[in-house]
């Protein structure tokens, strides 16, 4: 039994090797290959769950014979493995649901290399969710930034490699201020480890003016991260780059590259700083504040934008809002709510933005409103779980999205700061608004009857239009048995989540909480 | 102008490089026409744009230029501030020291590599090195997503019609002084990249180091050849199973290293007399593992920016023209 010990580490390592080998497959063999691949890394960290929530204690693994401080390390608590689980079964969907558009929208002889990013990624991913020692943080997090831009611009139409090129400075930005911040936090304490750091910061902190030091590093750290998760102010890279990516990307980068680092943000604050330390630091505050900044106005763009893509992206941005929101908030149940949040949003995003291109392909490729009206009964699977998906967005009883708000609430009440319980009750009060205004909009426009884009026939323009690229190929259809349970299976996990989170969030907020009482 | 363009650009208007990227300009134009044309057109463009965005354009940019001013300043004063503030080194704050003084002190026993360096990167802290090795993998592939030529790629027989005009007039395979340079320099250099590589453990150098020594080699001897000399022995095929035998036996290797380590099981890795060639454990045959990946990644950029191809494999289809997709 002891033996799961070493499953955090296989899924690095494992995932590392896939990626190579598949470089040498061809790419439907890579898609076999990582689909059940990613089958064996669920049961993997599924295991490690298992284990942690017997064992009931956390456990650190020595990557080599050096223990800490001197060598690398990783661990795993009910925390880690819970979202590796999560996050691989959202990219595993992810995976299947966009499948079909993937064989449209890359060419043929790169899908291997597609897949080839897509392990490197699972790999990042694993890595810095098991990490803890803060530079083999930054080493993955280049990876996913490296991988992240190429499963973006492999579509290879101007306006995706023209987002990528954003994407990537705004991200190689955040990745230059976060090592600065972890560079300063290295000079300050002499480690690279999570823990013996934190004995440094603690003594740093006790001595005099030592405060204002790990709050500047920290500040540029936080900077550093939340560019490259989409806070506040740096929001705005956010619609090209889910708007124009294939849909398995968008669905990737939305639900599980931006959470990644939150993620990591997150440890950093709990297992580097300390989080009784961070409680006392200014920057807490600020990220309060950032985050309703966030929710409103990104749900303020959701409404102006004029497609469906870019108003889920910037929704994206509201509810990345909520999570910084909680973070801010602190308190037991504050970070609890932001982890449940993260998870909530994870869920319902991915599928979101694995439904729209469905709605697109029936409305003459079209993401823009007009073009979209009636298309729910034009497809009525994309139609039901867009509206499902939709619900749970807004706040409506029995889904996700409700469980997280309430859960806002609830923790807004038990800090028993008034300030910080006015100004979250009266966010959450607009935003939940202003989140209906955008959803249900959309949901009506899709179910009026109309004329759209549907007259366009899109399928057949469509597939004439790319039909030298498809040569010998037949053009992927949607209508198909496989087709339609290529969609419905992914689609079918994620609402069941979703709907799981909802009814039943006192077990998911219990398994976080024990989570967190041994992530510290 | 410019800053307007930045502005819009940010906030997702429009494409700068639209008409440059898509490919969907006339490409049967003769190049002086197709400029002409691109020219009028930006002319037009600018003089409308103008127009309506005069007055908005000059608050954006007062402000963008005292925000940016700002911004470097602020950043500066935190830093220097830090600067000011962080302890010193050594005495002052041994707890600082305390990790890079058992890498100096007991490196040598424990690694058995007599350079310290290598013995930290590739022994005490190996998975940061397997990630970053990785790292360059990954950015192989995402250039060869980007620029290995294919039906879809932006890349179309009207540029590849130019190229191989002005190949004519600057042929690639160098002329004969380069050639005979090349001739002399490229052994030594590939010489001196694999003593680089092998001496990893014994003084500075090693994989990243040695690896980009021999990439530098591979490019200067494809430049003064030309593109075919180098497929003659480097092929597709070749390229691709030397990344995948590296990086999987780097992957390999380590992960067995981590797991006996972790499990405290003895590894039966001999570590060697400390300054014999053989020696360190697992850093040499690592060493030549990450210089392969470093050599095969540095030849890979170059051969993917000079012609969209490695080794010679041009597109899937083999027939290396008629991509005429874009339209």
């Amino acid at each position: 039994m002891d033996f799961i010990r070493n499953f955090p580490l296989f899924t690095i390592v494992l995932s590392l090797f896939s990626s190579v080998l598949c470089m040498m497959l061809d790419g439907r063999r890579a898609k076999r290959y990582t689909v059940c691949y990613e089958c064996f890394l669920i049961a993997l960290s599924g295991a490690v769950l298992w284990y942690v929530s017997v064992t009931g204690e956390a456990f650190t693994y020595v990557m080599g014979e050096f223990p800490a401080p001197w060598g690398n390390e990783i661990r795993a608590g009910i925390l880690e493995a819970l979202l590796a689980l999560t996050f691989l079964v959202i990219l595993l969907c992810s995976v299947l649901g966009g499948w079909r558009f993937l064989l449209i929208d890359v060419e043929h002889s790169k899908i291997n290399l597609y897949f080839t990013l897509i392990n490197l990624l699972t790999a990042a991913l694993m890595a810095l969710i098991w990490t803890n020692d803060i530079f083999t943080g930054y080493v993955f997090l280049e990876i996913l930034t490296l991988a992240s831009c190429g499963i973006l611009i492999v579509r290879e139409i101007g306006r995706t490699t023209l987002a990528a090129v954003r994407y990537m400075v705004l991200n190689l930005l955040g990745s230059g201020l976060f090592l600065l911040g972890v560079v300063l936090l290295y000079s300050l304490t002499g480690h690279l480890l999570m823990v013996p750091m934190r004995e440094a910061v603690a003594e740093i902190i006790a001595a005099d003016g030592g405060a204002i030091t790990v709050t500047f590093s920290l500040a540029v750290l936080t900077i550093g991260l939340g560019i490259k998760s989409g806070l506040f102010p740096f929001y705005f890279w956010m619609p090209d780059t889910y708007g124009t990516a294939t849909p398995t990307s968008a669905a990737i980068l939305s639900a599980l590259v931006s959470k990644a680092y939150i993620f990591l943000l997150f440890k950093i604050y709990w297992r580097v700083i300390g989080i009784d330390v961070f409680q006392e630091l200014p920057i807490h505050d600020l990220l309060f504040g950032l985050g309703i900044l966030g929710m409103l106005f990104g749900s303020v763009s959701a409404i102006r934008a004029n497609s469906i893509h870019r108003m889920l992206a910037f929704s994206s941005a509201a509810q990345i809002g909520y999570i910084y929101m909680g973070l801010g908030m602190g308190g037991p149940m504050g970070y609890v709510t932001a982890l449940f949040q993260l998870i909530a949003h994870s869920v319902t995003k991915s599928l979101l933005f694995l439904t729209t291109p469905r709605l697109a392909r029936v409305s003459g490729d079209s993401l823009l409103f007009q073009n979209l009206q009636g298309s729910g009964t034009r497809d009525r699977s994309a139609g039901i779980f867009f509206t499902l998906c939709s619900f749970s967005m807004v706040g409506i009883p029995i889904f996700a999205g409700f469980s997280a708000k309430l859960f806002f609430a609830v923790a807004a009440v038990e800090t028993g700061k008034l300030g910080v319980l006015f100004a979250t009750m009266l966010a959450l009060a607009i935003s939940s608004v202003l989140n209906a205004l955008y959803f249900l909009r959309t949901v009506i426009r899709i179910y009026t009857a109309g004329r759209g884009g549907a007259d366009i026939s899109a399928p057949r323009i469509y597939a004439e239009a790319h039909n030298d690229i498809d040569a010998g190929e037949p053009v992927p259809e949607t209508r198909t048995l496989s087709g339609r349970l290529s969609y419905w299976i992914p689609a079918l996990i994620l609402t069941g989540i979703n709907l799981f989170l909802g009814l039943f969030s006192w077990v998911t907020v219990d398994v976080i909480q024990r989570g967190l009482m041994m992530f510290a | 102008m410019n800053v307007e363009k930045f502005r819009r650009w940010l906030n997702g208007e429009t494409d700068l490089m639209e008409h440059m990227l898509d490919g969907k300009q006339g490409h049967d134009l003769p190049r002086q026409d197709q400029r002409r044309l691109q020219r009028e057109a930006e002319e037009v463009a600018v003089v409308r744009m103008g127009r309506v965005i005069h007055s908005e354009r000059r608050l954006f940019s007062a402000w963008y230029r005292v925000a940016a001013v700002l911004c470097c300043l602020t950043l500066m004063a935190v830093f220097l501030y830090m600067v000011a503030h962080i302890t010193r080194y050594g005495a002052e704050n041994p707890r600082a020291t305390e990790v890079a003084e058992r890498y100096v002190e007991r490196g040598l026993e424990e690694t058995g590599a007599v350079n310290i360096v290598s013995g930290m990167i590739l022994d005490y802290r190996a998975f940061d090195t397997l990630g970053e090795s990785h790292v360059l993998f990954t950015a192989l592939i995402c250039v060869m997503i980007l620029l290995r030529r294919d039906r879809k790629n932006m890349r179309t027989a009207y540029e590849d019609y130019y190229r191989i005009q002005e190949e004519d007039y600057f042929p690639t395979d160098g002329d004969s002084i380069a050639r005979r340079v090349g001739g002399i320099l490229v052994p030594c250099i590939l010489l001196f990249g694999v003593y680089i590589l092998l001496n990893g453990q014994l003084s500075p150098g090693g994989g990243f180091s040695g690896g980009a020594v021999l990439g530098a080699g591979l490019v200067i001897f494809a430049s003064t050849r030309g593109d075919g000399a180098v497929d003659r022995f480097l092929t597709k095929r070749l390229f691709q199973r030397t990344a995948f035998c590296a990086l999987s036996f780097y992957s390999f290797a380590k992960g067995y290293v981590f797991f006996t380590g972790a499990n405290g099981l003895e590894n039966h890795i001999p570590k060697g007399t400390p300054g014999a060639i053989l020696s360190g454990g697992l850093i040499l045959p690592l060493d030549i593992a990450v210089g392969l990946v470093v050599a095969c990644t540095m030849f890979g950029f170059y051969s993917l920016f000079r012609r969209g191809s490695i080794g010679g494999e041009l597109g899937e289809d083999g027939s290396g023209n008629a991509r005429t997709k874009g339209e």
